[in-house]
């Protein structure tokens, strides 16, 4: 049965909602999708295999450069361990695999509690919030 | 070295934890193997012929006696009590057990390390000038701006799983000691004429089976943009580089299919959303990372005259390098006795070094891309003191930049990718020179060994360059002359390859030839090569070639 991991919680099986989502193959241009944002139910980005990294920089630039606010989801070969990088590039659903363990990917997801770069769900670097909470 | 702080730890143990409950998964079964293998590989652990290999991060080649020891220990305690360092300033343990895997990442995170991205299709451990803040030549400290990319690469969501590995390499000083033409991204810093610091940004090169020197995507970047435009390089070849053939998925496959005009354009098009966003750097991070370092506490002292002569005359002549400050020096601790293999240390050798660190260079050493160690701060008044005691732990070899200071990579003993050995060839050759005035009177001579052509020996870069290749399901090795590390150059083939016994056989009449051809004692080999070309170097080998006259048919490289 499929599963989706949304908003910190599992729907198994997701919930149906209306409206089309818009689906972004890994070789395609955000740029040349940027227009129909406004009017897609929601954004999936597809990964044929979880080693593909071209959905990360994808979902980058759908947040971050083209402003999409709605629901962004990570479809096709999504196993629990990429979860927290997924998140952190701006991924706020995940239809998990078959097979995958929902609540160890919950787990993932909160396996990190700092990080340095820049991201999605954390816009400042950790350089620019380290101030007066780092010590020796 | 810099010093970890809280939130530096804390990113190290999660990623610890993270592992350990993977291999859980994994040997519980729960994990299958296609699926496990990228995460253990981002973890350093390689499943090798004979046994696990486990690469560990000596981020840009510094490590202190304390950490040292600890490698020992896990040397001894889940490996055969010896380690190996790698041509990129890591520590390799060839045969830990699986199962142990995320107890010594546990050990080495106790001592502010990690095996984080030493694999993979990610950002690599960043090397650097192993003579960083004491050459004489310095612009910046490269340590500083390693351990920035360092923080920026470790874990970055979006480049875990780019087309291909990632080698990136910073160089602070004048002359260019890491190869920043050799790797996807080289960074040499300048000081433009207003004073300003940046970076000269070089893109594309590397070694392999395409072995390319890169070429220069940006001549000067100011350094607050170091971050941001390394990152629109990285989108633009996380994006587009090719992923269908893991041959030709390398950063300068791209660079070569679109030339470096159009890529620069499209990074210059991406680095522009990038730019003064919130990675940009500021001086106040700069100065938190360059003040997280340990500097050593220098005494006002006066340069001295040092022997000349005799056995410690021949060492410092080839084993110490200039500091810049008065009445220090430099000096590199060489791996390369014969019949050691080259780069592999022993837990006893390692904790006599850190030992011999802490009491003549405050407590720290350094790992060079020729897998010797360096210790960067030592009393010139010392150096004698200190020669006598590395001499007793055979590690005073003066065989700095000489024919025995050979590079050879793992191959075909440990590594499951090997098309040939490469350790008992080196072996061999330095069995052969081993009259210390010969060798001096050769010279400057770098001779590198890979056992297959992902070159991790270098040999592309070698003086003498030795690759062993497989014909048939035997091994063979092909000889190239004319490569160098700085200015980088790429050998070249000298004709059909050689079966292992003919490879010092063939190293010796290069030599011939080059002893009879150099102008002065002041020309080095590569510098003959240079001149007269390699045509010389061909006849006299293949002319003389009894035996390997024999393969040539069989044998067309
Ligand atoms: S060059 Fe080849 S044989 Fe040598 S270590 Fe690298 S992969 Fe293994």
């Amino acid at each position: 049965m499929p599963t989706l991991i949304r908003r910190g919680a599992i729907e198994s099986p997701p919930s149906p909602e209306p409206g089309a989502a818009l689906r972004v193959e890994p070789h395609e241009d955000p740029a040349a999708v940027a227009d129909r944002l406004g009017s897609a139910a929601r954004v999936e980005v597809h990964f044929p295999k979880f080693t593909d990294g071209r959905g990360y920089s994808i979902a980058r630039l759908l947040r971050e450069r083209f402003g999409y606010r709605g629901e962004l989801r990570a479809v096709g070969d999504v196993p629990r361990d990429q979860l927290h990088y997924l998140a952190r590039c701006g991924f706020d659903a995940f239809l998990l695999r078959d097979g995958e363990d929902a609540k160890g990917a919950l787990a993932a997801l909160a396996g990190f509690s700092e990080a340095y770069q820049s991201s999605v769900d954390r816009p400042l670097p950790l350089f620019r919030r380290r101030g007066a909470s780092s010590s020796a | 070295m810099y010093r970890y702080d809280d939130i530096d730890q804390r990113i190290v143990d999660e990623r610890v934890a993270q592992f350990r409950e993977q291999t859980r998964r994994h040997l519980a079964g729960q994990l299958p193997d296609d699926d496990f293998k990228p995460l253990r590989l981002q973890n350093g652990l390689y499943l090798q012929r004979y046994a696990p290999m486990l690469r560990v991060a000596i981020p840009y080649g510094i490590l202190s006696a304390r950490q040292l020891r600890m490698l020992a220990h896990i040397a001894r305690a889940y490996d055969r009590g010896y380690g190996h360092f790698s041509t990129r300033q890591n520590l390799q343990f060839n045969w830990p057990r699986l199962e142990d895997v995320p107890d010594i990442l546990e050990h080495l995170a106790s001592v502010q390390m990690h095996a984080i991205q030493t694999s993979g299709n990610c950002i690599r451990n960043i090397t650097a000038d192993h003579l960083a803040g004491v050459a004489r030549d310095e612009i910046v400290d490269s340590f500083v701006w390693c351990e920035i990319l360092r923080q920026w690469s470790a874990l970055h969501p979006e480049f875990a799983f780019l087309p291909r590995k990632f080698k990136m390499a910073v160089n602070g000083a004048r002359t260019d000691r890491a190869a920043t033409f050799l790797h996807d991204i080289g960074l040499h810093a300048l000081r433009a004429r207003d004073g300003e610091i940046g970076f000269r940004v070089i893109v594309g090169g590397g070694m392999g089976r395409t072995p390319i020197v890169g070429q220069v995507i940006r001549e000067f970047l100011h350094w607050p943009h170091l971050l941001t435009y390394v990152e629109a390089v990285l989108r633009v070849y996380n994006r587009h580089g090719r992923r269908d053939n893991p041959y030709k998925a390398r950063i300068k496959i791209l660079v070569k299919a679109r030339g470096i005009e159009a890529l620069r354009d499209e990074v210059e098009a991406e680095w522009l959303h990038l730019k003064d966003g919130p990675s940009t750097l500021t001086e106040v991070e700069v100065r938190r990372v360059a003040g997280r370092f340990t500097r050593p506490a220098y005494e006002m002292l006066q340069d001295i005259e040092l022997p000349q002569d005799g056995p410690f005359g021949a060492w410092r002549r080839r084993n110490v390098h200039p500091h810049k400050r008065a009445g220090y020096a430099a000096l590199t601790l060489s791996l390369k006795k014969t019949g050691v293999p080259p780069g592999d240390v022993t837990g006893a050798q390692m904790d006599a070094v850190a030992d011999l660190a802490e009491r003549y260079s405050f407590g720290e050493l350094r790992v060079t891309h020729e897998q010797n160690l360096v210790f960067a701060d030592v009393r010139q008044d010392r150096l004698e003191a200190l020669w006598r005691e590395l001499r007793a732990l055979g590690l005073a070899t003066p065989n700095i930049g000489l024919l025995t200071n050979i590079i050879a990579c793992p191959g075909g003993d440990f590594c499951s990718l090997a098309n040939a050995k490469s350790i008992p060839v080196a072996e061999a050759i330095q069995r052969l020179f081993d009259d210390l005035d010969y060798l001096h009177d050769i010279g400057e001579l770098d001779l590198n060994i890979s056992g297959c052509m992902n070159s991790c020996g270098h040999h592309h870069v070698g003086h003498i360059g030795i690759l062993g290749v497989d014909k048939n399901g035997e091994e063979w090795y092909q000889v190239t002359i004319g490569g160098s590390q700085s200015p980088a150059a790429l050998g070249r083939v000298i004709g059909p390859s050689f079966a292992q016994h003919e490879v010092p056989w063939v190293v010796e009449r290069l030599i011939e030839v080059y002893l009879a051809g150099r102008d002065s004692d002041a020309e080095r080999f590569v510098d003959t090569v240079r001149r007269i070309g390699i045509e010389p170097f061909q006849e006299h080998v293949y002319a003389h070639a009894h035996s390997p006259r024999r393969h040539r048919e069989s044998a067309v490289a």
